[in-house]
Formats: C-alpha cells, structure tokens, sequence
C-alpha cells in the first residue's frame, strides 16, 4: 500500500523526568502505541496507533503520561473539518465503509438539556426521601382494563409482569459485543438489585444462567442461542426490531471478537463474522410481528411478558401503535444517541431521531387511542444521569434502559473503538488477556453503586416534587418546562415553556 | 396415543391440550382435521410424536425440541422456525423460511418449498440441522447460512421447471447446500462457490438420504443416480473487507 494520509488522532506525551521505564504502557495497550527502544534506553510512542481510552494514563504508576488532540490543524473551514478530510482519506486508501463504536456524538439538540423539572415551594409539601418512605417500585407488561378478585382478594387477571426495585434496567448488550466479564457484572449487579439486564443477541452463556430471574432474553434476527431453555431461562423475552445507533440495518459482530466460547453459545463457526440481517425475515408486517409474538407466548405458556424493541425513527408513533395492538407486552424505543459495538458512522451519524421527541409522541399516540394500559414503555439512547431518567418517566416512560452508561461505569472511557476487540479495559473485547482485566466482583460492585447513587438521586428529585412515588410521576408532563424550545417543540413534547 | 379431533378448534385451546398430554406422559399425539392452526408443536418438550392430518398453520415446531412430527398434508411458513432438535417430516408440499435458524434435528419435505428456506441455519461442532427438499425451492435458498446442511433434490418437477430460484447461499459462511443437477452462475450469490459432489461428499449424500428415501419411499439409488452440485461458502468473513477502520 501507498503512503498512508491518515494524520494521528492523539499525540502521546511522556514526562521524561517521570518516566522509569516500567513498561506498564506497553504491556497495557492492545494497540500497540507504546514501546521500549533499548539502544535509547526510553519508552517511545507510535501516535498513530493511540485510541485515546486512557488505559495507560491511569496506569502509568508516576503520572508520565498526557495524551492530547493531535495539534495538526487543517486550514480552517467550516465545510471540511479535519474529521471529513480524515474519513476521505480513510475510505480512499480502503473502499470501506466508514465503522465506529459507541453512540451519536455529533453536535445536534439534546432535548434532556432544555427541560426542566418542578419543585415545591409553599403550596404543597416537598418530601425528604431520607426520612419518609418513597416508592421507586416499578411493574412492566400489560395491565387489564380492570381487576377481578378472587374469594382470598388475590389478582386473578393480571398479564405477566416483572418487577424493578428501580425503574432502571441495562439494556441489551450481546456476549460477543462485550465479554463474558462484562456480562457476569451486569447480570450480578441487576440480581442484587432487583432490576433487569437483557442479553442482547447473543444468546446465553452457561454461566449466566443462574442470573435468569433478572434477565431479559433477546431474540433478534439471527437468532443466535435462542431455544427453549433460553427462553425458559429469561423472566421476559425481547424481540429486537431495531437499535437506536443503526435503526434499518443488521449487525456484523466481527470475527476477531466470535472466539470459542462465543462460537459455541451463537453455534456459528469460530473466527466468522456473526451476520444478523436487517430484518427477521419471519416479519415484513405488523401480522408478521404479532405472529412472533405469540410463537414466543405459546412456546413460554404466556407466563412471561413479550417485549418489541424499535429504534426511533420518523413514524415511531404509528408504529409502536401497530405493535401495542400486536400484542407486546412492552415497547422498547431507543433513540439516536444510543450505543452500539459497531455502527457505520453514517448511519450512526444520520438516521433516526432523539429519544425524547418519540417518547413523548408514542406516549402521546397511545394515550389518544386508548392503549397505554396495554403496554409499559422502556426508553433509551441516551440516558447520561439520573436527570435524564426523571425527565423521560414525566414525558411518559415506564423505565429505561441504560447502556452506554453502565459501561462507563465498568471503566469505559468513550474512545469509540468497540469494533476493533481490543478493549483495553476488558469490556468490547474476547481476547483473554484482555478480559481479564475487568474484574466481575469490583464490575458487579461500581454498577451496584450507579443504580444505588442514581436511585437516591430520583427519590429527591420527586421529593422535591412532593411526589412520593414513581408512578405519580409517570406521564406527569405539568412537571417539565422547556427552556430554549420553540412552539413546535413545546406541542411535539406536550410540554410549557417556563415561566408559563 | 391419542387423538384429538381439531375441527374447529382454536390454536390456543388445541396446543394448550396437546401440551397437557405430552406433560401428563402421552408420547404419541394424532391430531385430525387441522386446517390452518398455528404454532403447533411450539415450545412442546418432548420425547413425543405428534401425526398431523390436514394443514397446519404458521411456525409448526417453532423453538421445537426432542419432538417428531409427521404432516399428512401441505405445510405452511415457517415450519420449524429456530428448531433445535427433533424430525418434522411433511408428505407435501410447504412455504417460506423453512427451517428460519434452525440448530439441529431434521427437516424433511417431500415436495416444493418456497422462500428463503434454510436461512440462517446454525451449527456448532457435531451438531448439525439438516433440511431436505423433494421438489424445487424459491429464491435465496441458505441464505446466511452459518452450518447445518441443505439438500434439494429436485424430483417430479415440470419439464423446464427450474429447481431453485436465485440468490442461492448469499451471504453464507458456514455449512454446506447439496443441489441434485446443475445450478448455473448467476443463480448463486457471490459469497458461495459451487462444486460438484466427489465420492466423499456422496458418501454423506447418501447418509443422509437413506433415511428421507425410507420416510417418502423414494429408491435410494434412483435419487443417488444423479449429478449433485455441492455449494459452499467462499469464506468464513464474507464481508471482512466491508469496513474502513
């Protein structure tokens, strides 16, 4: 190949006063952009191979490291960044098509910034959540129009439920996207804390298993490791239609990352690329989708709740309301800025909507057709901090999910290079040595304390409401205002601006 | 055994009564009158035999396992959807995404099938799906196959009547599609090559054939008389080079 025109994205700047040739840089970069020259007696750097994840920053045991943008500035132009010349470049020298990892960080509106939450002031009462009881208790699936009672006054017509001490949940993210350590972290972590994680698609390790109570399982296109016992295993089954960083495409989960173990819980050949096609071939309809619906119901004796997820695009209020009378249990939406292991950028970059509008449209659309009832709403895509849950359950969520940061909690440091299996911090890789790195026991502990310092977090944000429960809150728009929102955004998300 | 008369009978009602039976220890159900019920034979935890008289609905044995099924009739779509193990055996013909990522166990059907049949289907060391097909097959036939073995063989069809569609194996990366006759160039997908079948593969061929001879009363060396394409994949990573990084 010719010469690269590729510019470095780092510059890797080393303190030569501090350095002491420990070589821990080097042993800790899957990258490679560190190395010891013995006839300088000195740790060098390849720039060019740096992915700015920090690994070695935090690591280097005398504080040497800086890493810094790369100070190569392109002649200034507000057409042609340095990103799109970069990306020319890239695509030139290969003919491929433009990869990353992670979600949307282009510089479009994040409605959760311009929405703003109520508190009480005179007139009524704020609560302190450390004194008195407050209710974060959650139930996702079908409620009935009204409830019948037997003699003993139990429930006798209530639709499979599952229950959330908090109405957070992680949301789906497959073992081969993320290793096994990853998967242990999630799955403990939502059992000691009574919530959900969800499989995504790759089916279930063996290990997982013991976790099923708190799991939900993932049926996707491809398909992979689903079978009875699977879907046995999981207290609710989730459809996936679509993900908010790719919506209208499949996935290719490279074969760097389809090792042994990956290979024998997908059943596809070790070292390939594991395809999951755009659509389930199975559903190019609303019959199609209720048909798999009810496959699902049927083989589980519609003892669990069934659960669509779909990617915020255009018309994603018509839709979920095609599926709520499919017959899902739960939709799932998630929106633009979600994660992923692997997008190309022009999708990630270009197609779907923020999460915020949706929500607000299909709890409005349900709302009006008199099926709200029928089934809870998850969102995702981005949820940053426990802000962002409060403002979507009073735009109309039942519970998120959360992805991106849960992964940041396990030590992501956002460097976007998922795609790649060389995760230096064990999370998006297979590779042994490198999974290693992330510890279950101190994973499953970090998650724990996020759900644990988010959940006090919503309890005073409703406190200061005056509300004392999650579910007063839920679809209780009277308590956002927007901020720096026209009308068509005030109409779209139902909502005042302030200072009305 | 036993035996239920399905006329009439809602899909829900008739799978609810057929799984208290095999629970309860029945190991062999014959279900009359089927016409149109779904999902039979769906999530039903075997050992058991279910004969179908009729025509079963959509996603017959989906997620099946450790189940023999026998359809005296026509098959619709979908016929063991995500199957992972056991034999469906249908004496007609069927229609599209047979087999939808099928794991393991049998599938055999003695005459046409439609659409995308065979896609997805899996296989992981000694376990391996296997679908045979008597008659023709429509377009994109294994179609992101990733293991398991599809055979068509192409018998009783109309002079000129071609014995697959297009887009045959697209996407493939696993797994091996055997094709009585010849299938020209541009009727598979780039992701595949095409072989004809050598002593070796035959010796499979004919493993795996007795049975469905025996099943359909097809003669083994009539159907072994013929020249078979082998097709498989090109590469493990069709679209290794797809990406910039």
């Amino acid at each position: 190949m010719a010469l690269s025109y590729k510019n470095p994205e780092f510059l890797i700047e080393r303190d030569y006063d501090k350095c002491i040739n420990c070589r821990v840089c080097e042993r800790q970069c899957a990258n490679e952009a560190h190395y010891y020259d013995e006839d300088l007696d000195k740790m060098m750097a390849i720039d060019k191979n740096c992915v700015n994840c920090h690994r070695c920053v935090t690591l280097c045991p005398t504080d040497a490291l800086r890493i810094r943008k790369y100070p190569l500035e392109f002649k200034e132009n507000y057409n042609w960044t340095g990103e799109m010349i970069n990306n020319i470049y890239k695509q030139a020298e290969t003919g491929g098509v433009l990869l990353t990892g992670m979600g949307n960080p282009t510089k479009k509106k994040i409605y959760w910034d311009h929405l703003l939450l109520n508190a009480s002031q005179v007139t009524n009462p704020s609560i302190d959540p450390l004194r008195e009881p407050m209710e974060l208790k959650t139930f996702l699936g079908r409620k009935p129009e009204r409830l019948e009672f037997d003699q003993e006054g139990n429930i006798t017509n209530l639709p499979p439920q599952i229950e959330l001490e908090t109405p957070i949940m992680f949301s789906a993210m497959s073992f081969g996207s993320i290793s096994l350590n990853a998967c242990k972290s999630l799955a403990r972590a939502a059992s000691e804390m009574g919530i959900m994680y969800n499989t995504g698609e790759g089916g279930l390790h063996q290990e997982l298993y013991q976790y099923g109570a708190n799991t939900i399982v993932q049926v996707a296109s491809g398909r992979f490791g689903v079978h009875q016992e699977y879907l046995d295993a999981g207290a609710a089954i989730e459809i996936k239609i679509g993900q908010g960083a790719k919506p209208g495409i499949g996935g290719h989960l490279p074969g760097e990352k389809v090792g042994e173990e990956v290979s024998r819980t997908r059943m596809i050949p070790k070292g390939t690329d594991a395809l999951s096609p755009a659509p389930h071939h199975d559903i190019y309809s609303i019959e199609d989708l209720r048909q798999l619906i009810y496959a699902l119901k049927e083989a589980t004796d519609y003892e669990k709740p069934v659960s669509v997820k779909i990617s915020a695009v255009h018309n994603v209020a018509a839709i979920a309301s095609g599926i709520a009378t499919a017959g899902a249990d739960i939709i799932a939406i998630d929106g633009y800025r979600g994660g992923t292991g692997a997008a190309p950028t022009m999708i990630r970059d270009n197609v779907g909507i923020p999460i915020e509008l949706a929500l607000a449209a299909v709890d409005s659309r349900l709302r009006e057709e008199g099926l709200r009832n029928q089934v809870s709403l998850v969102i995702g895509g981005s949820i940053r901090n426990s802000a962002d849950i409060v403002k979507a359950i009073a735009l109309g969520a039942d519970a998120v999910y959360i992805g991106s940061a849960a992964l940041i909690a396990l030590g992501c440091h956002m460097c976007q290079k998922c795609y790649t299996g060389k995760c230096n911090w064990g999370i998006a890789t297979q590779r042994p040595d490198l999974v290693k790195r992330l510890n279950p026991e101190i994973g499953t502990e970090r998650l724990k304390n996020l759900i644990r310092g988010w959940s006090h977090e919503i309890k005073e944000m409703l406190g200061g409401m005056g509300i004392n429960a999650i579910e007063s809150l839920r679809g209780n728009r009277l308590m956002l205002r927007g901020i720096d929102l026209n009308e068509k955004e005030l109409e779209i998300l139902g909502i005042k601006h302030a200072g009305e | 055994m036993a035996v239920i008369d399905a006329r009439g009978i809602y899909y829900r009602d008739l799978n609810k009564q057929v799984k208290e039976l095999v629970d309860a220890g029945e190991r062999k159900v014959v279900l009359n009158n089927i016409n149109g019920q779904r999902y039979l034979g769906d999530g039903l935890k075997g050992p058991a035999r279910l004969v179908i008289n009729g025509t079963p609905g959509n996603d017959l044995a989906a997620f099946a396992s450790d189940i023999e099924i026998t359809v005296n009739g026509n098959g619709q779509d979908g016929i063991g959807n995500t199957m992972n193990d056991g034999k469906i055996v249908v004496h007609g013909d069927a229609g599209d995404i047979i087999g939808y990522a099928m794991r393991g166990g049998k599938i055999y059907i003695k005459g046409r099938v439609g659409y995308r049949v065979g896609i997805h289907m899996k296989g992981y060391r000694d376990k391996q799906p296997t679908i045979i097909i008597g008659g023709s097959a429509g377009d994109f036939l294994g179609e992101y196959m990733a293991g398991g073995r599809l055979i068509l063989l192409g018998l009783g069809l109309e002079e000129s009547e071609p014995v697959v569609g297009n887009h045959v194996g697209v996407g493939m990366h696993g797994g091996v599609i055997y094709i009585r006759g010849e299938v020209k160039p541009y009727q598979v997908g780039l992701e595949v090559k095409v072989f004809e079948a050598n002593e070796d593969d035959k010796r499979e061929l004919r493993n795996l054939l007795s049975d469905y001879c025996q099943e359909f009363g097809y003669d083994l060396e009539e159907v072994m008389n013929a020249q078979f394409s082998k097709l498989i994949p090109v590469s493990s990573r069709p679209y290794g080079n797809l990406y910039a990084y």
